[in-house]
């Protein structure tokens, strides 16, 4: 039972879904690699479950193929695909004990007696339940029922593990230690994660890759940094984090930047290849707040309507003369006692920071 | 305090009337049981020595036991199409458990009787047909009383065993289904088991209805297979002996009690204390 397990690789082609009217997946297609972390990331109502459950066989598409190595597995029924599963809730088999539930896709398999024993021993060091083998699910907490969860749905090695929300009903504290645990078990397991979650910082810390979606389209695929840095449109650039939007005039290429003009000062962005627009996207984070001009660096005269201190960082809401409300987020340590309600102040950002949506 | 005081008050209109109509009558038939016709636990000593009523007691065990089982497979299949067929077949289903349980129970028992009689619908056709040529006795016998009685407590097996099914968590079923378990196994070893005590529960609602049925097996049984109910009747009606039928009536009593609360130990605990 040592034997690595085998990853796999999955495919997805022109997937589409539909409810009546309701589109809740149109034309998706994706790929997902072996032994990756890929997360569906997106609001709700957005088909990121829609798509985990047909790739889970539970749900089937009106269009587009579902391919696992290579192999058409469209019309595949969920038992005979063979992936491993975590539902939101956990959905444990509350008549049976922890060790029941973990072996109970080993019997399933009809494995001998002795190597249920050993594997399900072995599930329950690596997810830290000693001790609570012969427990109901109803007697162990939050945490501990999602640890048996993930025991079970690993426990037959699985070529593709789906998880769909697994987080949501824990609190914070311990959602940060799922998350590492959950982490851990990909690196152990090698074995390929498909990973549902409406919490974009969860999707940027955990995954390999992310993809985004909403009403029912893909939106970008991509890693974390990649998603997050340049995002392909309005929707990824908000949907990852508080973004501020500038209005540019006359953005034009000349040499390796593009200038422009936003409140009467000149802007440049050295956006690589991508082309100039109207509409530049700044995170707070990557702008700073300081009471003199800046040097070297983009900047724009404002007025702070509010600072708020948030331990680490402090968080300013700031105005250009006719533009739109700005959000500045500086370590608290950096900033200024004189930034405050009421001053003037100067906002500065690096020329390779923004990026035209 | 008021707070828990406004439920009690709200509890004393049942109470009253669960005393005036249950409590102090029972205790009546009680003291029967120990002073009728001389005070003593003779009446106890003949129930449990007398081989009539011993015959009919058991009798109404091996019936209601019989009536059970039979109540709760047929059930378990009904509720199951109910909540988890098609529309149409959950509009069958509906109309199978409702038109019973609106119609008198004396209508059915007379209805089983045009039915199963020697000279009823079935047995009318199967001679006509050639299929037989003595008519069947299906009817003044334990045979009729079972039907009758399993049919008209069908319903009241349905509704537990349906809620049951109901409030199971659809997931769960998924992620049998999802770890490779066949439909079959899906049933018998995580939906058949969590759906356990709506049966349970069912089981003893079932039992317990059942050693009070009268008027089914009277009608049905023909006299033949008397039950509990019908030799209270005929002991405290017929023959003027009401000590030995309320020592009957406590000892069915006691009977309802300890499975009502085998009842609240097993089948539901965790509904009753969160």
């Amino acid at each position: 039972m040592t034997s690595a397990t085998v990853a796999s690789e999955i495919n997805v082609s022109g997937i589409g879904k539909s409810y009546g009217n309701f589109q809740a997946l149109s034309d998706v297609s994706l790929n997902i690699g072996r032994g990756e972390f890929l997360t569906l990331l997106g609001p709700s109502g957005s088909g990121k479950t829609t798509l985990l459950m047909i790739l889970a066989g539970f749900l089937k598409a009106n269009s587009g193929r579902l391919r696992k190595d290579g192999v058409d597995i469209t019309d595949l029924p969920a038992e005979k695909r063979g992936f491993g599963m975590v539902f939101q809730g956990y959905a444990l088999f509350p008549h049976m004990s922890v060790a029941k539930n973990i072996a109970f896709p080993l019997l399933v398999k009809r494995q001998p007696a002795a190597e249920i024993r050993k594997r399900v021993d072995q599930m329950i060091d690596k997810v830290g339940l000693r001790g609570h083998e012969n427990k109901r699910p109803s007697d162990l907490s939050g945490g501990q029922q999602q640890r048996v969860a993930l025991a079970r749905s690993l426990a037959f090695e699985p070529s593709v593990l789906l998880l769909d929300e697994p987080f949501s009903a824990l609190d914070k504290n311990l959602r940060g230690s799922m998350q590492e645990e959950v982490s851990r078990l990909h690196r152990d397991s090698g074995t390929t994660f498909v990973f549902v979650t409406h919490d974009q910082s969860e999707a940027l810390s955990l995954s390999t890759r992310v993809a985004i979606f909403n009403q029912g389209r893909l939106q970008q695929v991509g890693t974390p940094r990649d998603v997050y840095e340049r995002p392909v449109n309005g929707f990824v650039a908000e949907f990852l984090g508080d973004i501020n939007i500038l209005p540019i005039d006359g953005a034009h290429r000349s040499g390796d930047v593009v200038k422009g003009r936003c409140a009467g000062h000149e802007v440049r962005v050295d956006c690589g290849p991508s082309q100039p627009s109207a509409t530049l996207a700044i995170r707070p984070e990557h702008m700073s707040l300081t009471v003199e001009r800046p040097a070297g660096v983009n900047a724009l005269p404002v007025i702070i309507q509010s600072a708020t201190y948030l331990g680490s960082a402090t968080r300013f809401t700031v105005k250009t003369t006719d533009g739109p409300p700005l959000i500045v987020e500086m370590p608290t340590h950096a900033a200024s006692a004189q930034l405050d309600t009421g001053a003037k102040a100067w906002i500065g950002w690096k020329e390779d920071r923004g990026y035209f949506l | 305090m008021r707070e828990y005081a406004r439920p009690a008050l709200l509890l004393t209109p049942l109470l009253l009337f669960l005393s005036i109509a249950y409590i102090f009558p029972f205790l009546g038939v009680a003291r029967w049981s120990f002073t009728l016709p001389e005070p003593g636990i003779g009446n106890y000593e003949t129930a449990l020595t007398d081989p009539l009523v011993i015959s009919v007691l058991v009798r109404t065990f091996r019936i209601c036991l019989i009536v059970t089982i039979v109540t709760v497979v047929a059930a378990y299949a009904i509720a199951l199409i109910w909540v988890c067929g098609t529309p149409g077949q959950k509009l069958f289903a509906e109309l199978c458990i409702l038109i019973p349980f609106w119609i008198s129970v004396l209508t059915r028992a007379f209805g089983w009787v045009a039915l199963l009689s020697n000279r009823g619908v079935i047995n009318t056709w199967l001679l006509g047909a050639g299929i037989i040529s003595e008519p069947l006795t299906l009817v003044r016998n334990e045979f009729g009383v079972v039907l009758g009685m399993a049919h008209y407590l069908i319903p009241f097996a349905v509704f537990p065993i349906a809620s049951a099914m109901r409030s199971l968590d659809e997931r769960v079923l998924l992620a049998a289904r999802g770890m490779g378990a066949s439909r079959l196994r899906t049933f018998w070893q995580v939906f058949l088991p969590m759906t356990g005590p709506g049966v349970l529960g069912a089981a003893v609602i079932v039992f317990v209805f059942a050693l009070g049925f009268f008027i089914t097996p009277s009608i049905l049984g023909g006299g033949r297979s008397v039950m509990a109910a019908e030799l209270i009747y005929l002991r405290i009606f017929q023959s003027p002996d009401w000590g030995l039928g309320a020592a009957i009536s406590v000892l069915m009593m006691v009977t309802v009690g300890l499975l009502l609360a085998l009842l609240m130990r097993f089948a539901r605990p965790k509904s009753m204390l969160r």
